[in-house]
C-alpha cells in the first residue's frame, strides 16, 4: 500500500521532469532534421541526419563566431565588474562601521523597489547622449554594481569573514584594499561563484535592452542576433532551430558545471530577502 | 584627532563648529569606506534615479527623439487612458498573468511537495532538471515553443489528433496566444518556485509535525495548521515576483507573434505596446506617460496581492 503510493509520487515527479526537459530534447530533434520534416505531419519524434548541414547554414547566414564573442565578452565583463563592485561594497558594508552606514544600506535595499520599466525610455535617451548607444558600454556600465549582489556579498561577509582576521591583518600592515583583495576576497568565494553564475546567465540571456541598444549586425549579441534569424529566415526553419540549439547549448553546459550549489543558492536568496 | 577640550561651558558657535568639524573629519577618516561603496551610488545616480526624474519630465512633453521637444500638458495621460489599444494591452497582460501565475505556483507547490518527501532519491538530480528551463534564453524558448503551438502542424496538434481532436489555430486567436504564452511562463518558472518552496518546507522544523502526530492531528491538519502558515512569507515573496515579472512580459509574445501582438494583438502587452510606441513609432514622450502607467498598475497590483496573500491567513 505504502509502495504504491510512493510510486505514485515518484511517476508525478518524472511526468514533471519530462515535462521540463522535453522542449529540449524537441530543440536537438529538430536541428537534425530538414524544414519540411519539422513541418510533418505526423512530427518527427527521433534525430535525423541534417544537423551538419543546417550549422553550416547558420555559419553562411550570419557571424556566428563573432556574434558568441560578443555575448561572451558583455556577460564576462558585465560578471567580473559587478564581482568586483559589489564584492567590495557588500564586504565594507559587513566589516566596517561609519558614519550613515545604516542609513546607506536602507538606501540601497529602498533602490530595488525602484520600478525598472520605468527607465527604458530615458536611459535610451542619456544612452544617446552619451554617444553609447550601438556599443557594448551601454549593457555593461549601468549594471556593473547592484543592489542584490551588495546584499547578498554583505549577508555572507557578515558570517563569514572573522573580524578577529582583519584586525591580525590590520597589526601586519595591510591596507583597506589589501584587506580586501588578499584577505577577504578568498573567504568570500562561495558567495562569489553564486553571484557570477547568476550575473552570467543573466547577461547572457538579457533580449529587451541589447534589441534597443545594438544596431550594428557586427555588434549583435546571441539572443538579437536569434530573433533577427527568427524573423529574417521564416521559411527554412531549420536555419533558426539549429541556430536556438547552438545558442543555448553553451548557458546549459556551464549551467550544468554550477548548477548544484546555484540551485540551492537561488532558493536561500529567495528565503532571506 | 586631538584632546577633548574641558571646558565645562562652550560658547554655542564654538560647539557648532567643532561639531561640524568632527563630522567632517570623521567622514574622511572613513574615506576609504566610502569610496568602496560609491559606485552602486554613483551608477544608480546616473542610470536609475535620473532616468525615472527624466521620464517624469518627458511624460509631458512631445518629441519625436530627434526635433524640439513641446510642452504637451496631460496629453499624453490623456490618450494613454482613451487609447483603446493601451486598455487591451492592460487586459492581455492581466489575463496572461492569472493564466500562468495560478497554474505555475500551484504546480511548484506540488513539485516541491513531492520532492519533499522523506524517501524521495535523486533530489538534487530532479531539482536541476526542474530548474533547467529557468536558466533557459526567453528567446530560444519562444522559438521552440513557436513549433509546439504552430498553428496547423505544431506537436500540440499532433497530439490533440491521437486523441481524435480537432486541430486548433492557437496562433489565430487571442486566447491561444495567450494560452501559448502563459505555458511558456508556466514552463520557465515551476522550478523556480518549487526550488524555493523546497527550501521553505525544510526549513519548518520538524519537531511541529512530530509533535502534532503525538497530539493526533491528521496528514490534512498539519498541512493547514503548520505547513501553510510557516510557508506564507515565502508565498508571499513569490507571488510579488511573479506580479512584477508577469506586468513586464515582453519577449514570450514579441518571439512568438511580432511587435504588433499576432491576431487581434492578442499577445499584446504593456512592455511590448510601449516598446512599439517608443522604438517603433518613435513617441518617447507618449511612451514615458505608458511607463508611468505601468508603474502606477504594478503598484496596485502588487499591493492588492500582497493584501490577498495577508488577510488570507489572516483567518
Amino acid at each position: 500500500m505504502i509502495r504504491s503510493k510512493n510510486l505514485l509520487l515518484y511517476l508525478g515527479l518524472i511526468l514533471g521532469l519530462i515535462v521540463s526537459v522535453f522542449p529540449f530534447y524537441w530543440l536537438a530533434v529538430m536541428a537534425t532534421r530538414t524544414t519540411p520534416e519539422i513541418y510533418s505531419f505526423p512530427p518527427k519524434l527521433w534525430f535525423g541526419s541534417h544537423l551538419f548541414d543546417n550549422i553550416s547554414r547558420v555559419f553562411d547566414s550570419i557571424d556566428f563566431f563573432r556574434t558568441l564573442l560578443n555575448t561572451l565578452f558583455v556577460a564576462a565583463a558585465s560578471t567580473v565588474l559587478v564581482l568586483f563592485f559589489d564584492s567590495l561594497a557588500g564586504y565594507t558594508f559587513a566589516k566596517f562601521s561609519f558614519p550613515g552606514k545604516k542609513w546607506l544600506f536602507v538606501l540601497l535595499l529602498a533602490t530595488m523597489m525602484a520600478p525598472a520599466q520605468l527607465s527604458l525610455v530615458p536611459s535610451f535617451v542619456i544612452m544617446a547622449k552619451f554617444g553609447w548607444v550601438g556599443s557594448f558600454k551601454a549593457l555593461i556600465i549601468p549594471g556593473m554594481a547592484n543592489a542584490f549582489g551588495i546584499f547578498w556579498i554583505r549577508q555572507y561577509a557578515e558570517e563569514s569573514v572573522p573580524s578577529e582576521l582583519l584586525d591580525a591583518g590590520k597589526i601586519d600592515g595591510c591596507g583597506f584594499f589589501r584587506l580586501y583583495w588578499n584577505i577577504s576576497l578568498p573567504i568570500l568565494r562561495p558567495a562569489l561563484s553564486f553571484l557570477g553564475a547568476f550575473t552570467f546567465i543573466g547577461a547572457w540571456n538579457d533580449y529587451l535592452w541589447p534589441l534597443i541598444i545594438l544596431n550594428d549586425e557586427r555588434k549583435f549579441t546571441i539572443q538579437v542576433a536569434l530573433a533577427s534569424l527568427n524573423g529574417i529566415y521564416t521559411t527554412d526553419y531549420a536555419l533558426v532551430i539549429a541556430g536556438t540549439l547552438l545558442a543555448v547549448i553553451p548557458l546549459i553546459v556551464m549551467f550544468l558545471f554550477v548548477s548544484k550549489q546555484f540551485v540551492s543558492d537561488i532558493a536561500a536568496g529567495a528565503i532571506k530577502s | 584627532m586631538g584632546e577633548p577640550l574641558r571646558q565645562p561651558l562652550e560658547p554655542r558657535q564654538v560647539h557648532a563648529v567643532s561639531a561640524k568639524r568632527k563630522w567632517s573629519s570623521a567622514i574622511w577618516k572613513h574615506r576609504k569606506e566610502y569610496l568602496a561603496i560609491s559606485p552602486f551610488y554613483i551608477l544608480f545616480a546616473v542610470f536609475g534615479l535620473f532616468p525615472i526624474l527624466f521620464s517624469m519630465y518627458l511624460s509631458f512633453q512631445k518629441w519625436d527623439g530627434i526635433s524640439e521637444m513641446t510642452f504637451n500638458g496631460i496629453n499624453n495621460y490623456r490618450f494613454m487612458l482613451t487609447d483603446p489599444e493601451f486598455w487591451k494591452a492592460v487586459r492581455n497582460t492581466l489575463l496572461i498573468w492569472i493564466y500562468s501565475t495560478i497554474p505555475m505556483l500551484f504546480s511548484a507547490l506540488v513539485v516541491a511537495f513531492l520532492l519533499n518527501a522523506s524517501f524521495v532519491k535523486f533530489r538534487t538530480f530532479f531539482r536541476i532538471g526542474y530548474f533547467l528551463p529557468n536558466v533557459t534564453s526567453l528567446v530560444a524558448v519562444s522559438i521552440v515553443f513557436s513549433t509546439i503551438f504552430s498553428n496547423n502542424y505544431g506537436l500540440l496538434n499532433y497530439i490533440f489528433s491521437l486523441f481524435g481532436l480537432n486541430p486548433v489555430e492557437w496562433l489565430n486567436h487571442t486566447w491561444g496566444i495567450q494560452l501559448a504564452v502563459s505555458f511558456m511562463v508556466i514552463w520557465r518558472w515551476v522550478g523556480y518556485n518549487a526550488v524555493i518552496y523546497l527550501a521553505g518546507l525544510q526549513s519548518i522544523p520538524s519537531v511541529l509535525y512530530e509533535a502534532a502526530k503525538i497530539d493526533g492531528a491528521s496528514g490534512v491538519q498539519s498541512f493547514f495548521r503548520i505547513t501553510l502558515p510557516n510557508l506564507r512569507p515565502i508565498i508571499l515573496f513569490t507571488v510579488i515576483t511573479s506580479t512584477i515579472g508577469g506586468m513586464q512580459i515582453f519577449t514570450e509574445p514579441q518571439v512568438l507573434v511580432g511587435n504588433d501582438g499576432g491576431a487581434n494583438g492578442g499577445g499584446l502587452t504593456i512592455v511590448l505596446y510601449l516598446y512599439r510606441e517608443v522604438f517603433i513609432n518613435n513617441y518617447f514622450g507618449y511612451g514615458s506617460a505608458v511607463g508611468w502607467g505601468m508603474f502606477v498598475l504594478i503598484a496596485l497590483f502588487s499591493i492588492f496581492n500582497w493584501k490577498m496573500v495577508q488577510g488570507s491567513g489572516a483567518k
